[in-house]
């Protein structure tokens, strides 16, 4: 076994996967039965001012036949008293000393958040998680991401909370922000000691088109709610290194936002986190899915040679750059195998209609061509084609220094009208309009 | 497989003829239809003689939009219900669907198209355009599925249609001819009454054109005739002994087993004698009717063989036994038939070789799967009509037209016996060439 044992902002945790602040850690029963099952920490499910929670909470997309690819939820804080949270808070660190408990916490005024954290902290809390991203009901009380998307704010209340903090206080960002790194930067400048992202993202999950009103229904009204689960990681992805290349403002990351699996959070971690925290997969699935994260992540390292999981953070953020420099030398094409196509010509339609019309059609047989001199090498052509390793991306330049736009920039070397041969689109080939009118 | 005990009521009928094309669920169908790639210029439509749009009816399906999937299938098959179930989709739509290629179970298309029209059946989904009604009457000679097919088209299209079937019951040999492990006779009548009551035609029953003074009255009554009076008699082979008690046409057996069901008493052995898709069919339903020993006896070898490959398989499941490279020579017996003398055959450059030596299987049944007859009588009775060097019928000049412009013929009197979407399609057509030709007058 590799080693998965992580030390993120001074919280010791046997391995990076954490249940995040939601309903799978609304309970002393849950957290248990987690950590009995491997899972490495939990944020407790936020408390805070006292809240009454709707029925019909819960709103999900499903693509195809896969299901919960997205979901939202409408529910508030904790609606539990504290003093029951507090009492299984002691109960589970009694039992599970090793595995550490965040307390995730929203109230109001100065005075009712020192009073939480003393009381979170003395019920053995490892550490604090301060909920400012919350997109629904609590923002509407002025909470949740109503703090996370003014960052003076933000910063105030970071450091209302480190006046008497104990334990390291991690900000919970919200992406319902203009640029998220705002925030994480007045996290910083309030003296927080790391940051968890992304909260949900404030959404309308879908219509009810017979009833006329959006999901989840309550008694004939809807609202928005917070959109999570796997269609949002890449949003959360890009807002996790946007926040790991802070430089010098940078804080620890906790990465949350739609991982189900080990690769989501080998992913996360190539990209900054140091712990992932996990929601919507254990709603879904249940807490044993641990197993396979576990197991996945092990393997992984294993392959790699890696002993210590700690090694892989960060390793994929110095290759994620500005679009200025990405070098405008590379040029690949695509090649059709055409031992394994299975001639359903998705390729083709996908480029023809949605692309460059650089695949052609012949007669009397059904494999698709591509007409190189039209592929600008978009990769659309190989994410439609259903068959692995069918259409490959094949580098087609001669491996010239590579030339990035900020490099010609700064020669002087930019198309200044659409007419210059500088210019990307010029001598591309375009059919006649005509051409698109179906000829029998 | 292969141990049926011999029915005993309608139950155990049923269980013997379990559908190899079950209903499908929601569930199974939404998990079905996800796994449709969409292809571009789809392979499965181009392999259905109907042509229907099948990526679109699945996708239809998947965004459980079931009315718009059932209208698609419609739009090109009037009888999409009960070709969803019969159709030999293992070598058609299925057989082309790119998953193939890929070693990838294909889409089952046949079972979700079935689904689909299911549910138009019944909810009684309106079928039929509003068009003008045109002042024609036209006529079709045989419910089956070619002249289903053509009263629906001709219907939608606003002319006034009858139908006049020889027999009691509609469907002709969707209803009659297919194995019941296919398709159920509630869901083919089914259908075939959505149908009649979508588009208003009338089917008259026990009417069948026997005669000249028949024909005369359809001449007089009708602007146009629609033929699809499919084919005769299984064909005799002029065995000695045919006459004997216990011999049976194959298209005879199927037809009275369907009528008859448990109340058809199958012996204990029978000889089958054929290797195209009936033979396969009348074999395997005896095997499901109780007979212990049930033997298809055919002149050449597998490979020969005219059946569907999953054809003779779903046979041999049932324990059906095969008998290669033997030519019948003689049906023995004094009352009943007692046994089959055949003679053993070879291949010799392609060429079927009969030999000496002779070969005698014991049984109480012989069932000859040898092909139908043409429906000569019916064609004789019609002025005019046509016939090229080679039996085939000459055309008129428009589609499915015959010699007698008046007078048009599809399906298995036209083609010599395919499957029931041929004779859908092709009816379709002719329907097309009846109004073209109605419209020329």
């Amino acid at each position: 076994m590799s080693n998965l044992k992580i030390n993120f902002a001074g919280i010791k945790s046997p391995n990076p996967f954490w249940l995040a602040s939601a309903p799978p850690t609304n309970s002393g029963y849950q957290v248990m039965k987690a950590f009995d099952m491997g899972w490495g920490g939990a944020v407790w499910k936020t408390m805070g001012v006292p809240v009454v929670n709707v029925s019909s909470r819960y709103g999900a997309i499903d693509y195809r036949d896969s299901r919960m690819v997205g979901f939202n939820n409408i529910e508030l804080i904790t609606d539990r008293p504290l003093k029951d949270n507090l009492k299984e808070i002691e109960a589970v660190k009694r039992r599970f000393p090793d595995n550490p408990i965040i307390g995730s916490l929203m109230v109001e005024s100065r005075e009712e958040w020192h009073q939480i954290v003393r009381d979170v902290e003395n019920a053995g809390v490892d550490g604090l998680e301060l909920n400012f991203g919350c997109p629904h009901g609590m923002c509407e009380r002025g909470m949740g991401s109503a703090v996370g998307q003014e960052p003076k704010l933000l910063e105030l209340i970071t450091s209302w909370v480190k006046e008497v903090a104990r334990t390291p206080v991690i900000v919970k960002l919200t992406p319902n922000i203009t640029d998220i790194t705002d925030a994480a930067r007045a996290a910083n400048q309030g003296g927080a000691d790391a940051i968890s992202l992304i909260n949900t993202i404030q959404s309308l999950m879908g219509v009810d088109i017979d009833r006329m009103v959006p999901y989840p229904v309550v008694d004939g009204k809807s609202t928005n709610g917070g959109y999570c689960g796997p269609a949002i990681k890449p949003i959360a992805l890009n807002m996790v290194r946007n926040c790991a290349q802070l430089g010098a403002e940078k804080l620890p990351i906790s990465g949350i936002g739609g991982i189900e699996n080990w690769r989501d959070a080998v992913e996360y971690l190539l990209l900054g986190a140091e712990t992932v925290q996990v929601c919507t997969a254990v709603m879904h699935y249940g807490f044993g899915i641990i197993r396979e994260l576990l197991s996945g992540l092990d393997d992984y390292l294993k392959n790699k040679n890696i002993h210590d999981v700690s090694e892989i953070v960060g390793k994929a953020v110095a290759n994620t750059t500005t679009w200025e420099n990405l070098n405008l030398n590379y040029q690949v094409v695509a090649a059709i195998d055409n031992s394994k196509c299975i001639q359903c010509q998705l390729c083709y339609t996908a480029c023809e209609d949605g692309a460059h019309q650089a695949i052609g059609l012949t007669e009397n047989n059904r494999i698709p061509y591509i007409i190189e001199e039209n592929c600008v090498g978009c990769n659309l052509c190989a994410i439609v084609c259903p068959v692995e390793d069918c259409i490959s991306m094949v580098r087609k330049d001669q491996g010239q220094t590579p030339e990035t736009w900020k490099d010609r920039l700064s020669a002087g070397n930019v198309p200044t009208s659409f007419n210059d041969p500088l210019a990307g689109g010029l001598g591309h080939h375009i059919p006649d309009p005509e051409d698109g009118i179906k000829k029998n | 497989m292969g141990d049926f005990n011999q029915p005993e009521s309608k139950e155990d009928f049923l269980n013997n003829f379990q559908e190899v094309k079950p209903l499908m669920n929601s569930t199974e169908a939404l998990y079905e239809s996800a796994r449709c790639l969409f292809c571009y210029d789809a392979p499965c439509i181009t392999a259905c003689p109907t042509e229907i749009d099948i990526p679109l009816f699945i996708r239809q399906i998947n965004t459980n939009n079931i009315t718009g999937a059932s209208n698609t299938i419609y739009r090109s098959n009037w009888l999409g219900n009960i070709c969803g179930q019969v159709c030999p989709t293992e070598v058609l739509c299925e057989g082309a669907c790119v998953y193939n290629h890929q070693n990838v179970k294909p889409i089952e298309i046949g079972r979700l198209q079935s689904y689909a029209t299911a549910q138009a059946i019944k909810s009684g989904q309106k079928l039929k355009k509003d068009a003008k009604k045109l002042n024609q009457s036209v006529a079709v000679v045989g419910a089956g599925p070619a002249g289903l097919s053509a009263a629906c088209e001709l219907s939608n299209i606003g002319y006034d249609v009858t139908i006049l079937e020889a027999r009691s019951m509609p469907s002709g040999l969707a209803l009659h001819g297919v194995a019941p492990y296919k398709i159920t006779n509630e869901q083919v009548l089914a259908e075939v009454e959505y149908l009649k009551q979508q588009f208003g035609f009338t089917i008259e029953y026990n009417h069948p054109i026997a005669n000249s003074r028949d024909m005369a009255y359809l001449d007089d009554q009708f602007q146009a005739i629609f033929l699809g009076i499919g084919l005769g008699a299984t064909r005799s082979l002029k065995l000695p002994g045919e006459n004997l008690h216990g011999n049976w046409g194959a298209v005879e057996f199927i037809e009275t087993l369907k009528i008859s069901q448990h109340q058809l008493k199958v012996p204990q052995r029978v000889v089958v004698l054929g290797g195209g898709n009936t033979a396969m069919d009348a074999a395997s339903e005896c095997a499901r009717m109780g007979a212990k020993q049930v033997i298809l006896a055919y002149r050449k070898g597998l490979d020969q063989m005219g059946a569907y490959r999953f054809e003779y398989e779903m046979a041999k499941n049932a324990g059906v036994q095969s008998l290669w490279f033997v030519n019948p020579l003689e049906i023995l017996g004094s009352e009943r038939v007692e046994a089959v003398k055949f003679k053993k055959t070879r291949l010799e450059n392609d060429k079927l070789a009969i030999l000496d030596e002779e070969y005698t299987v014991p049984c109480d049944m012989v069932i000859r799967a040898t092909g139908q007859s043409k429906q000569v009588n019916v064609f004789s009775l019609v002025e005019g009509i046509q016939y090229e060097s080679d039996g085939g019928m000459s055309q008129g000049k428009l589609p499915f037209q015959t010699t007698n412009p008046k007078y048009f013929v599809a399906g298995d009197a036209f083609n010599g016996g395919l499957e029931v979407v041929n004779a859908v399609a092709e009816a379709k057509k002719a329907a097309v060439s009846i109004h073209q030709y109605l419209q020329d007058l």
